[in-house]
């Protein structure tokens, strides 16, 4: 039987928190516990044992490379939020991990807990999703690394076998004339969760015409997805009102949602359109260089 | 310590600044105590077994394994109550609202309580009682309720205030009316008339701090109990009452309160905590979480109008009909009485009808929420005005203005208006830089006006005068909105001494007498009053110690700025503190009481003005500009007037656009918490331009009215009027949340 208290460890290596996940199979990780503590308080139930990552330091580092940077994955989202090298370059997955909570919450809340408690309206997830991210993930297997849309299968699942967690994300620096931008509607300001998210990024070439295009909606199916004929409809045209007319409706008709308390199907539809629009248009300012601190 | 940025009123040192309240200091290092702080030895902890039923009937509450269960020392439930059949039917519901008997009547109805050594414990043999329930029919909503064949919640609920009575039980528990003229002929000399129907949802206050209480009850029939409320003394009453004990057998003291807006004037787990604790021996400490707290405390009513309004060119309001019902809750007690007789109170109307009914449904019973009934009832009646205002062509403020309730006129409720200051807060409002200055592009500006009562009541205050000539001011009032401050100031004016000498205190049952809860905007005016009162039993007594003191009669003597002084003037003057010092030999110590079931309450006037911007796309309204003007008497502390009326406003902006109950088909709440309820964070909001009208209330020694409530009557028309001007889309039903203003948008389009 098992002890009716939780456990609690905090490996400082990465092969010691696989040990321990793979030695007990109700395990789990946590960075800074933002979402496992209140849905412990909720009623969910309590895993036997904690394993904090947030003693490993490759789990809390952010180094810039050639290519753009690594960020541990229990890394505070704060961190990135108030590095000005970072968010002038990702302006866009800046402002989506500077959404999630409160100030309180962000010198807590993590990348990787945000992926992996695997929530469809996760706001840093279109956002990572249009850089495509790279996950490292490690596990008794050893390590491999895939992108960061093939980690959620569902609300609440992932695709991670039982002993493997995500150490660290790779997040290439945009090509030039590359802008990224996350928006999101909620009833409030501040405080709450998407009711619908839209992530872009957008490059453009020497006329202003768009040359690449990642779309990505949150919080509209039962995980975070891109929309390619959205993205289609840009590649090669200029940005004005008939194309991103063709986004919104990509959008809209890309959208699998659910009626509930925070807004119903049609809602989201509709305004998975208008904010994939506004996306796209705010991320093409910031590649042409005309709005590169953002806009809310 | 003391800011002074306001000019003080003429004759007044004191009355009229700002400073700093003597709570603040510990509030803001958390050196305060509120209800779940306290801790007293060999404690326990309690948790509470809800119902997950809307309407379900109990079978059978096995406790034999949660007894067993580690740490247990008691449980109890509804059997450990004494028998409601003895009780008034009002007690009776209380009784089985703090713990359910043979039926629940909605989710989160308590149905046992377990006290434990610690919470995990109470709450581990909370979830191992089982019990067996027959599950019934619910009713949501006041037309689900009021249909033919709707489930009955209770079967002795025969409708009051309808003749002939009906000889049926039914889920409508009274009938509220009121009547003056005739309306054929009133709706006949009309120029336009319109019908509207409204709906309003469930909200809770909101109030940060969650449900707490600790109980000690000995063996001698007697009990302690801490309380975080709005009013010990009620609390304590309505304890002994569901407990079959005398009030004064429990002594009730006051925890800090963190919030209540109303809903901290009735009780919950108090009775549980007494009776648990006389189980366990020990004492017990109970505190909600915060889906208790929405799924088992007071919202205030959802419901349903009706409303017919006929108007001349001129703009005279010729007839009004109103119907409404509201949602009771479980038990009989909506404020749908004072909805009726606030709909029209500011407004002088010849000919209307306003009827209410209080319905009972499957949800928590409500409980008052800050000038309980009168934002529903405004919300349809200050809707429909500006709908008329726009039918004629006129200004929003011209049309109230022609119709403005004022001294002389009978208000629709019966009593003639003495003095009060409602076209004050229309002049304030149109002569504000506000609504002097163009609507900016693109956005919408809406008015609207509210009343609410103001009421007085029993208040009982004992001043001190210590030997080193500080002053001890004690109450029975509890502090929600700085009224320590407002009572040092009294008291610092009335002796002419600085405030920080004055140290008010909150004080038990028994060491204070009977007060009426903080509600009602009541305290200010009453328990202001008794201050007042007993400081100048005080003065006069000084002036007789100094009479004394200088073998003169007591009529040579004066108290100015703080000391005795001989008219003459060929004595010197004798100061608070070298009377108090000598204390002893002029009679004893300087102490006085007065009580006094307070009259004379002055009503309240708020008039508001918003503008906001919607985005068509998205259906979200943002509120950019907001300006209020209430009519407060007398400020006495007027920062803590301004934080009354934007608390107000800001409440009401809630209401308006996001915050309502959301009820799953099976009768439970789909949102019990602050994410999915959706309170105004701050940067939802703009400053809330304050403009304090001060027309004094003649029956009160300062002139004050009351401040606390009229707030919030006026935001959720104003802001749907607002809605209207900038969309073309009349919302008639609240919340105006982004999916349903977003749907009026899309119909409006497809037009």
């Amino acid at each position: 039987m098992r002890n009716w208290y939780m456990d609690y460890l905090a490996p400082t290596s990465v092969e010691e928190a696989v040990g321990a996940l793979a030695a007990q199979p109700d395990a789990r990780v946590f960075a800074g516990a933002t979402d496992l503590i209140p849905q412990i308080r909720a009623g969910r139930p309590e895993p036997g044992l904690l394993i904090d990552l947030k003693r490993i330091d490759r789990c809390t580092t952010v180094t810039k490379t050639d290519t753009g940077w690594v960020v541990g994955a229990a890394t505070p989202t704060s961190r990135l939020t108030e590095d000005p090298d970072f968010s002038s370059t990702l302006p866009g997955l800046s402002e989506a991990a500077g959404l999630i909570g409160s100030d309180q919450i962000q010198n807590r809340s993590s990348l990787g807990g945000n992926l992996c408690n695997a929530s469809p309206a996760a706001d840093s997830v279109p956002a990572m999703l249009v850089n495509e991210v790279r996950a490292v993930v490690a596990g008794g297997n050893g390590t491999r690394t895939l992108p960061v849309g093939d980690i959620t299968t569902g609300p609440g699942k992932t695709s991670l076998a039982d002993d493997e967690f995500i150490v660290e994300f790779e997040i290439d620096a945009p090509p030039p004339n590359t802008g990224d931008a996350y928006l999101r509607m909620i009833p409030r300001t501040e405080m709450d969760i998407a009711v619908v998210g839209a992530g872009a990024q957008i490059t453009l070439d020497a006329d202003g015409n768009c040359a690449a295009a990642r779309i990505a909606l949150g919080a509209v199916a039962p995980t975070a997805l891109r929309v390619a004929d959205a993205e289609a409809a840009l590649v090669g045209n200029p940005i004005n009102d008939d194309t991103l007319a063709a986004v919104a409706a990509a959008a809209s008709a890309a959208c699998n949602p659910i009626d509930d308390k925070r807004g119903t199907i049609a809602y989201r539809k509709q305004v998975a359109g208008v904010l994939a629009k506004r996306a796209v248009k705010l991320a093409a300012d910031r590649a042409a260089g005309t709005n590169a601190n953002g806009a809310h | 310590m003391t800011m002074t940025e306001d000019p003080t009123t003429p004759g007044y040192k004191w009355v009229g600044t700002r400073p700093i309240r003597p709570d603040g200091l510990d509030k803001v290092t958390g050196k305060a105590r509120f209800g779940a702080d306290l801790i007293l030895p060999n404690m326990v902890e309690a948790a509470v077994l809800r119902s997950r039923h809307a309407h379900a009937r109990i079978l059978s509450i096995d406790t034999a394994a949660a007894l067993e269960m580690p740490g247990v020392q008691a449980i109890i439930t509804g059997d450990d109550f004494p028998p409601t059949d003895d009780m008034a039917p009002g007690d009776a519901h209380q009784a089985v609202k703090v713990m359910a008997r043979d039926k629940v009547l909605f989710e989160g109805h308590p149905v046992a309580a377990v006290a434990a050594t610690s919470r995990a414990e109470a709450q581990a043999a909370a979830k191992a009682i089982v019990v067996t329930y027959e599950q019934l029919p619910h009713v949501l909503t006041v037309d689900e309720a009021m249909a033919d064949g709707a489930p009955i919640l209770h079967d002795d609920l025969i409708t009051a205030n309808v003749d002939p009575a009906p000889e049926t039980a039914s889920n409508i528990a009274s009938r509220a009316f009121f009547e003056r003229g005739d309306l054929d002929e009133g709706f006949a000399a009309a120029d336009a008339i319109l019908e509207r129907s409204y709906t309003t949802k469930p909200v809770h206050q909101g109030y940060i701090e969650p449900h707490a209480a600790v109980a000690d009850s000995g063996q001698n029939g007697r009990a302690n109990l801490w309380v975080s409320s709005q009013g010990h003394f009620d609390m304590r009453t309505m304890t002994a009452k569901v407990l079959g004990m005398s009030a004064s057998k429990i002594k009730a003291t006051p925890a800090e309160i963190g919030g209540g807006f109303g809903g901290k004037t009735t009780i919950y787990l108090e009775p549980l905590a007494v009776l648990l604790s006389r189980k366990a021996n020990r004492p017990v400490r109970v505190v909600m979480d915060r889906d208790e707290v929405f799924m088992a405390t007071g919202p205030t009513s959802g419901s349903s109008m009706k409303i017919k309004m006929g108007i001349k060119n001129d703009g005279t309001i010729t007839a009004c009909d109103l119907w409404m019902a509201f949602e009771a809750g479980a038990f009989p007690g909506s404020p749908v009485g004072a909805a009726s007789m606030t709909a029209l109170a500011c407004y002088d109307v010849d000919n209307f009808r306003i009827e209410g009914f209080d319905v009972v449904v499957n949800k928590p019973k409500v409980a008052a929420y800050r000038a309980p009934g009168a934002p529903i009832s405004a919300f349809a009646v200050e809707s429909m005005i500006d709908e008329l205002a726009r039918a004629i062509d006129m200004d929003p403020i011209e049309l109230r203005l022609a119709n403005a309730a004022k001294e002389g006129v009978q208000a629709p409720y019966g009593p003639v208006f003495p003095r009060i200051g409602f076209i004050e807060t229309l002049e304030a409002i149109r002569d504000s830089d506000h609504y002097r200055s163009p609507v900016p592009e693109g956005q919408g500006r809406g008015l609207a006006s509210g009343f609410w009562f103001n009421i007085g009541g029993n208040s009982v205050a004992t001043v001190n005068v210590h030997a080193d000539g500080n002053v001890s001011v004690i109450t029975g009032s509890p502090d929600i909105g700085g009224s320590r401050s407002s009572m040092a100031l009294f008291a610092a004016e009335e002796f002419g001494i600085d405030v920080e000498r004055v140290q008010p205190h909150i004080a038990d049952t028994d060491t204070i007498g009977d007060t009426d809860v903080t509600g009602g905007s009541r305290v200010t005016l009453a328990t202001g009053k008794v201050v007042v009162e007993a400081c100048r039993k005080i003065v006069t007594d000084l002036c007789r110690r100094a009479a004394k003191t200088w073998d003169c009669e007591i009529e040579d003597v004066e108290w100015v700025q703080g000391h005795a002084q001989h008219v003459s003037g060929t004595e010197s003057p004798l100061s608070l503190a070298d009377l108090a010092a000598n204390a002893g030999r002029t009679g004893g110590p300087i102490s006085a009481t007065h009580a006094e079931n307070v009259r004379g309450a002055g009503a309240g006037f708020s008039t508001q003005l918003v503008d906001l911007a919607v985005d068509e796309e998205t259906g979200q309204t943002s509120i950019v500009r907001y300006t209020t003007a209430q009519d407060a008497g007398k400020a006495i502390h007027p920062s803590y007037v301004e934080g009354q009326m934007q608390g107000g406003v800001v409440q009401g902006i809630g209401w308006a656009l996001n915050e309502e109950y959301i009820h799953r088909a099976d009768g439970t709440l789909d949102n019990p918490s602050f994410l999915d309820y959706r309170i105004p964070v701050a940067s939802d909001l703009p400053m809330i331009d304050t403009i304090v009208v001060e027309v004094p209330n003649p029956n009160h020694p300062y002139g004050v009215r009351g401040v606390g409530e009229v707030g919030i009557v006026p935001p959720m028309a104003a802001i749907a009027n607002a809605i209207d001007r900038a969309t073309d889309c009349r919302m008639e039903h609240l919340p105006m949340s982004p999916v349903a203003l977003l749907e009026a948008i899309n119909e409006r389009n497809a037009d």
